[in-house]
């Protein structure tokens, strides 16, 4: 008997485990490995600290997102043995695979910045990256009438590279609801040169920030958190003061990638771009957050992935050369408050444009722009996600991006 | 876009100083990038970063991000920002001729 093992049961695992179940030759079998009992909806997290979400529709038992033909080890990971060609798990099990996938997503590591954890945390420096983090930060927003909020990204990558702007966008329209938005300052402290950074999305939404009054600190790269004065510190020594810190902490891959060595700095997988095989070894896949891609760290990129994934799994099987088949697809929907939304769709090339999604001219979806329409598919989607992604079913949407329905304003040409 | 006259030559630049060809980067052109970018000549520190930069970003494919910088360069975080003042990041990558560091939107 031959195994393909896939490590990590989330949004990436998952799907490529639907997709292969079913189609794998005889003397084939697949197994995957995660010790979590519970299926996150982590698009939820954005929602549940503005109490506009509830926790219990964002979890979901494992066994009921694996499809039969899937068999599940509730276990941890503890190394990947590459040369013996095997899986350590927790309880010292050894599962030997001939294919193995990595799909061990990303994981915030707070500890990485000094003075992020402390007393201080989850009572006035919160992530919403968390469960218990988005809960925590619900109670805190709640009892929250004035002052200073302050959103910090610490270092790029991070997952859902748009989320710390959606929390900006529904923090303003939270406490206009409220009453006491003019009593609240937001503010937006990146290390990146912008809130954004692409040509095209930065004269497209800077409007955006002016119109929801959000201050943005630039170029902030976080050296430390004083949580004391409650003051961020950035490496060239500015100072950012808050009343309540929401903290998009440092990311990194799981444990085990470091055990292993497969990893990079932050324990990031090295991935080919298109292929998605590891670079150093030929019979690792990998694909999710847990990759090293200049891909964003978001579900529809797990989701567009899981495709070229499973079809080179099989055709590596089949003893058949590997398809190029991944060109660093993104789509993520983008809450801008009152009920609207923008969407983005995007590749390793062309950066996000105006026009419509699906069907070009039509939509029903605005690229880049703001619309109801939007914000009812960033609803919708949490249905389609627990009833046709997670189960691999076919979906009318090419994993390759179009051109078709786009356009470049012309003055971006020369930026 | 705007151009950089160096070593007789004229550079097209980005709307933020970047080189729009970066095959055409050679060691003369980066001071001239330096230059544009208000810094002074170039140490043999910053040299060093350049050199890793270049390195780093012909294997992997991408401009390394400052963690990466800092941990495998061999000068530190607080170095980076004496050398590359602000965004040592942005600018290493700037004056090493690779593309910015950049987020999806």
């Amino acid at each position: 008997m031959k195994n393909i093992v896939i490590l990590g049961a989330g949004t990436a695992g998952t799907m490529v485990a639907n997709h292969l179940r079913g189609k794998l030759p005889s003397g084939w079998a697949l197994k995957i490995v995660d010790p979590d009992p519970l299926h996150l909806y982590q698009p939820g997290l954005l929602f549940l600290p503005f109490g506009d979400e509830k926790q219990e529709r964002l979890l979901r038992p494992r066994g009921h997102t694996l499809r039969s033909g899937v068999e599940w080890s509730q276990q941890a990971v503890e190394t990947v043995d590459v040369e013996a060609r095997q899986v350590v798990l927790e309880d010292s099990e050894r599962l030997s695979y001939d294919i193995l996938v990595l799909a061990s997503g990303s994981q915030i590591r707070p500890e990485e910045t000094e003075g992020l954890l402390g007393d201080h945390w989850h009572n006035s420096a919160h992530d919403f990256y968390t469960l218990d983090g988005a809960n925590a930060l619900r109670r805190a927003l709640a009892d929250f009438d004035d002052g200073r909020l302050v959103v910090n990204v610490v270092e790029m990558p991070i997952k859902c590279p748009v989320a710390p702007l959606e929390f900006l966008f529904l923090a303003d329209d939270y406490f206009t609801r409220r009453g006491i938005r003019d009593r609240v300052e937001l503010v937006y402290a990146t290390p990146l040169d912008g809130a954004f950074t692409k040509p095209v999305a930065s004269a497209a939404l800077g409007y955006l920030l002016e119109q929801k009054g959000i201050q943005v600190e630039s170029e902030f790269n976080t050296g430390e958190v004083d949580g004391e004065a409650r003051l961020l510190r950035s490496w060239d020594e500015r100072e950012v003061p808050y009343d309540l810190l929401v903290s998009i902490p440092t990311h990194g891959g799981a444990p085990f990638i470091a055990a292993s060595g497969l990893g990079n700095e932050l324990d990031f997988v090295p991935t080919e771009h298109h292929s998605l095989l590891a670079k150093a070894h030929d019979r690792i896949f990998v694909l999710g957050d847990a990759t090293d891609l200049p891909s964003s760290k978001a579900g529809s990129v797990a989701h567009f992935q899981s495709g070229v994934v499973a079809n080179n799994v099989l055709r590596t099987i089949a003893g058949k050369s590997l398809v190029e088949g991944f060109d660093g697809h993104s789509n993520c929907f983008i809450e801008s408050g009152g009920g609207k939304a923008l969407l983005i769709d995007f590749n390793y090339d062309v950066e996000p444009l105006p026009g419509h999604y699906p069907v070009p001219g039509l939509g029903p979806f605005n690229l880049l722009a703001e619309s109801r329409v939007n914000h009812w598919g960033k609803l919708a989607f949490r249905w389609i996600y627990w009833n046709a992604l997670l189960p691999a079913l076919p979906l009318p949407l090419p994993s390759r991006m179009s051109m078709a329905g786009k356009r470049r304003p012309p003055e971006s040409v020369a930026a | 876009m705007t151009a950089l006259e160096a070593a007789g030559k004229t550079i097209e630049l980005n709307g933020e100083g970047f080189l729009l060809d970066g095959d055409q980067w050679t060691p003369e052109l980066a001071e001239a990038l330096a230059e544009s970018a208000g810094m002074g000549p170039l140490s043999d520190k910053h040299w060093q970063v350049i050199t890793f930069c270049r390195e780093d970003a012909a294997r992997e494919g991408q401009s390394p991000g400052l963690r990466r910088i800092s941990k495998l360069s061999g000068v530190s975080m607080k170095e980076l920002y004496k050398l590359f003042p602000k965004g040592p990041g942005k600018l290493a990558a700037r004056v090493a001729g690779l593309p910015k560091p950049q987020a999806c939107i």
